[in-house]
């Protein structure tokens, strides 16, 4: 079982080195760690654009969560769920703009508990859309907040009883997310269990993250789609 | 290698900052035409469509469906299928055919077939199809509204000074999706201060959005959104059946609405199904128009980094805009989406609309600096109003905006700000300090103004939500509050929807609240001569830009 996991990863990482091949040469990081660069910094980097045409997947390998727990109702009115994406830490293990997804979940988790509420993390296997997401983790959390997280880093704070689309607060542009932002993310939530006045996450914004980062998130979306599992629906997820 | 100096520098300019990536059919990365596309085809058995695009009704997903049972006219479908795709696109270019003659012939093909006619275009063909299709006869524009700090404060004056300029209409949205109620307000007031008429609309979550409708607190909306596959709509809790439900609750309290679609949105939620961007935003299109909407905001839109990564992409993006004015529908033709890093990029690309005219150029213009954009940067911004106002000058060409001056931008900004002061005060909503009005009056973005009471700003928008405050009670806190004038035009915009007649195709107001639209104004260009013309007092309008040489001052 390891070896096949060890062996499925291996492969996986290999895709998606080469799929991200072409993206990384344009915002030119090296090793894919920190903060997209001035442009060019990878010499003729059109060259070595990978031409997908004829494949029908991203990642050859689908993860299977049939021996999963599933996701329980929690009862405790101190609950914050966090919903993970379907490729959440497994086919992605970094945002869109690099920050280690362990190391959000990590912030967010920890932002939940230094406002003395409890983090229960689930991943969704049958949405890849944010809000769903989200409203699922706050339907299945105890007090009804809920927090939706897409792999490539895009967030929502959710409640049990709002409109799939409506939202607490939603974090649309992954690319200026900060480590600190989830972590302020974790308190809000907390907050709202509390039923504190909140003062939201104060918006950003950077025009130029589209043009920049647009095609980068469609190929991480359909990484994450990809992995969907609705007969699974939901499972308990460590994190 | 030892690297060549002038491509280190190539490497280095701002268009090689933007995401370009190779066509992928599989996964709906290309744009105009994909493998994957069906042949046209349409097969009437009863007064039914059995057939379509390759499709027996039996396989059709809803999407076929609602297109084969309200999209095309079946009496006309079979006389239109047996005209070449080459031939309706040549009709299209010919100054002889008129644009009645080709909504006639057009009614009665299929999406493939559409598909099929716009790839015989190229782009200066599609701006002429452009040219010949737009529904009004006089071009149009459309500003957001907004700012980082979702200060009504800020989104009133920069209503105001967007009016004065030109926009028809204005669009806002939120950073905090629960000031809507506020922002809503703001933009209603500001907007009449700049300019009487102006239409405005608050893009918000769909059901909240309709609640602000049909309370008065905006004059239409714009954010029904349609997809062009069945899994995207239903992932998005919806059906084409939902929109055009929901179409029709707009309808029925008299208030304007257009649909929202655009290529690359299947592709960014993947699944695209293989298709092209052009093919599926024409399912998108014939799901608008069967759904009985008068128009749509399309041109990729928010996506517009997906068809911009993909060669031909812009071509297909005019290429859509045209399907929408072909099949009779307004076109707000997007704009609205910071698109490139490069100024020449962006502008060119720019260019497909602005040149023929389309009923809203852009959907929207930010009328504020981009750093306070909350739809993510427009491709324009307030920043750019000069390069804009000259280009109009340089090409004679109408873009739906005006030369302005500092003394009447400071005024309708300092009026909107105190008029919104004074309505909150009078409803009893959340403080706005004489500073901030000041402070707002001058501004050039939100780094300009003070911050506001957040927590008591959202007190505010949930309590005019709980109260059941609407336009009415902004004319009345108005009228009170001595801004008579203000109150008689929010009133006059109120009125709009117990007659009606702005829900026509393309309807804009003029000053004096007349209805300009598809109907009473259509486009009647049939080749040099005919059309619109840019002449006469907005010809003179548009060249009193400012910074003009005096002879004098030499």
């Amino acid at each position: 079982m390891q070896v096949t996991e060890e062996l499925v990863r291996q492969v996986t990482d290999a895709v998606l080195e080469e799929m991200k091949g072409r993206t990384e040469a344009v915002s030119g990081h090296q090793g894919g760690t920190g903060q997209a660069s001035l442009a060019g910094t990878y010499p003729g980097g059109f060259a070595k654009a990978a031409s997908f045409a004829g494949r029908d997947r991203i990642n050859p390998v689908k993860t299977s969560y049939a021996d999963y727990p599933r996701a329980r109702q929690g009862q405790d009115p101190k609950e914050v769920v966090i919903g993970v994406g379907a490729a959440f830490q497994r086919e992605i293990k970094k945002t869109i703009c690099g920050i280690p997804l362990d190391d959000v979940l990590k912030n967010i988790k920890a932002g939940i508990e230094e406002e003395g509420m409890v983090p229960r993390v689930v991943k969704i296997l049958d949405t890849s859309d944010v809000c769903f997401m989200a409203l699922e983790a706050a339907k299945l959390s105890g007090s009804g907040i809920g927090i939706g997280i897409q792999s490539k880093g895009t967030t929502v704070i959710h409640q049990k009883d709002l409109y799939p689309l409506s939202n607490l607060e939603l974090f649309p542009q992954a690319p200026l997310m900060t480590l600190e932002t989830y972590r302020h993310i974790g308190q809000n939530a907390a907050k709202y269990v509390k039923g504190e006045q909140v003062v939201p996450v104060p918006s950003e914004n950077d025009p130029m993250s589209r043009p920049r980062y647009q095609v980068k998130a469609a190929l991480m979306h359909i990484a994450e789609t990809e992995q969907l599992d609705p007969e699974v629906g939901k499972i308990e997820w460590e994190g | 290698m030892k690297r060549s100096k002038r491509i280190e520098i190539l490497d280095q300019r701002p268009v090689n900052l933007d995401g370009y990536i190779n066509e992928w059919p599989e996964m709906g990365f290309v744009a105009m035409k994909s493998p994957y596309d069906p042949a046209p085809s349409i097969r009437i058995r009863d007064g039914k469509v059995v057939e379509l695009d390759g499709k027996v009704r039996e396989e059709f997903d809803f999407i076929d469906q609602f297109i084969a049972d309200y999209a095309i006219r079946i009496d006309r479908a079979e006389k239109s299928m047996s005209v070449s795709s080459l031939d309706i696109a040549r009709m299209i270019v010919d100054i002889h055919v008129s644009r009645k003659e080709i909504l006639e012939l057009v009614s009665g093909i299929t999406p493939a077939k559409m598909a099929e006619v716009i790839n015989h275009l190229n782009v200066v063909e599609l701006m002429m199809g452009m040219q010949k299709m737009r529904a009004r006869k006089t071009p149009g524009n459309q500003a957001h509204i907004t700012n980082l700090k979702d200060d009504p404060v800020q989104i009133a004056a920069d209503a105001a000074e967007g009016a004065l300029r030109g926009f028809a209409e204005e669009e806002t949205t939120m950073g905090v999706a629960r000031y809507a109620p506020l922002s809503s307000m703001a933009l209603l007031i500001g907007s009449q201060i700049g300019r009487p008429g102006v239409l405005t609309q608050c893009s918000a979550e769909e059901a909240t959005e309709l609640e602000l409708g049909i309370r008065g607190l905006t004059t239409y909306a714009e954010t029904l959104s349609v997809y062009g596959t069945e899994k995207v709509f239903i992932d998005g809790d919806d059906t084409p059946y939902s929109k055009a439900f929901l179409n029709s609750a707009y309808a029925s309290r008299g208030l304007k609405v257009r649909f929202t679609s655009g290529s690359g949105s299947e592709v960014l939620m993947g699944s695209s199904e293989k298709k092209s961007m052009l093919y599926l935003e024409c399912r998108c299109l014939y799901a608008t128009k069967g759904a009985g909407s008068q128009g749509v905001q399309n041109g990729s839109v928010s996506c517009i980094g997906v068809p911009g990564a993909v060669p031909g992409g812009i071509r297909e993006v005019i290429g859509e805009n045209l399907v929408a004015a072909l099949l009779g529908l307004e076109c707000a033709s997007s704009n609205d989406q910071s698109f490139s890093n490069s100024d020449m990029r962006r502008t060119a690309r720019t260019m497909l609309q602005f040149l023929p005219g389309t009923d809203f150029i852009f959907s929207g213009y930010a009328a504020e600096p981009n750093y306070d954009n909350m739809f993510a940067g427009s491709n324009f911004d307030a920043e750019d109003f000069d390069d804009y106002t000259v280009l109009q000058r340089d090409m004679q060409v109408d873009g739906g905006l005006r030369p302005v001056t500092e003394e009447e931008v400071i005024r309708v900004r300092n009026k909107a700000a105190k008029a919104v002061q004074a309505v909150f005060r009078q409803l009893g909503l959340s403080p706005i300090s004489d500073e901030q009005v000041e402070a707002v009056t001058y501004a050039h973005g939100s780094k300009d103004t003070l911050s506001r009471d957040v927590t008591a700003d959202l007190m505010a928008a949930e309590d005019v939500l709980k109260r059941g405050i609407t336009g009415v009670d902004v004319v009345k806190a108005l009228a009170q509050t001595g801004y008579k004038d203000v109150a008689e035009s929010v009133l006059n915009m109120l009125k709009q929807r117990v007659v009606g007649d702005y829900m026509q195709t393309s309807a804009i107001l003029d000053k004096e609240f007349h209805v300009l639209s598809g109907v009473n104004t259509p486009n009647d260009y049939m080749g040099p001569g005919t059309g619109y013309r840019v002449d006469g007092e907005r010809w003179e309008e548009i060249k009193r830009i400012p910074h003009i040489i005096d002879p004098q001052d030499i």
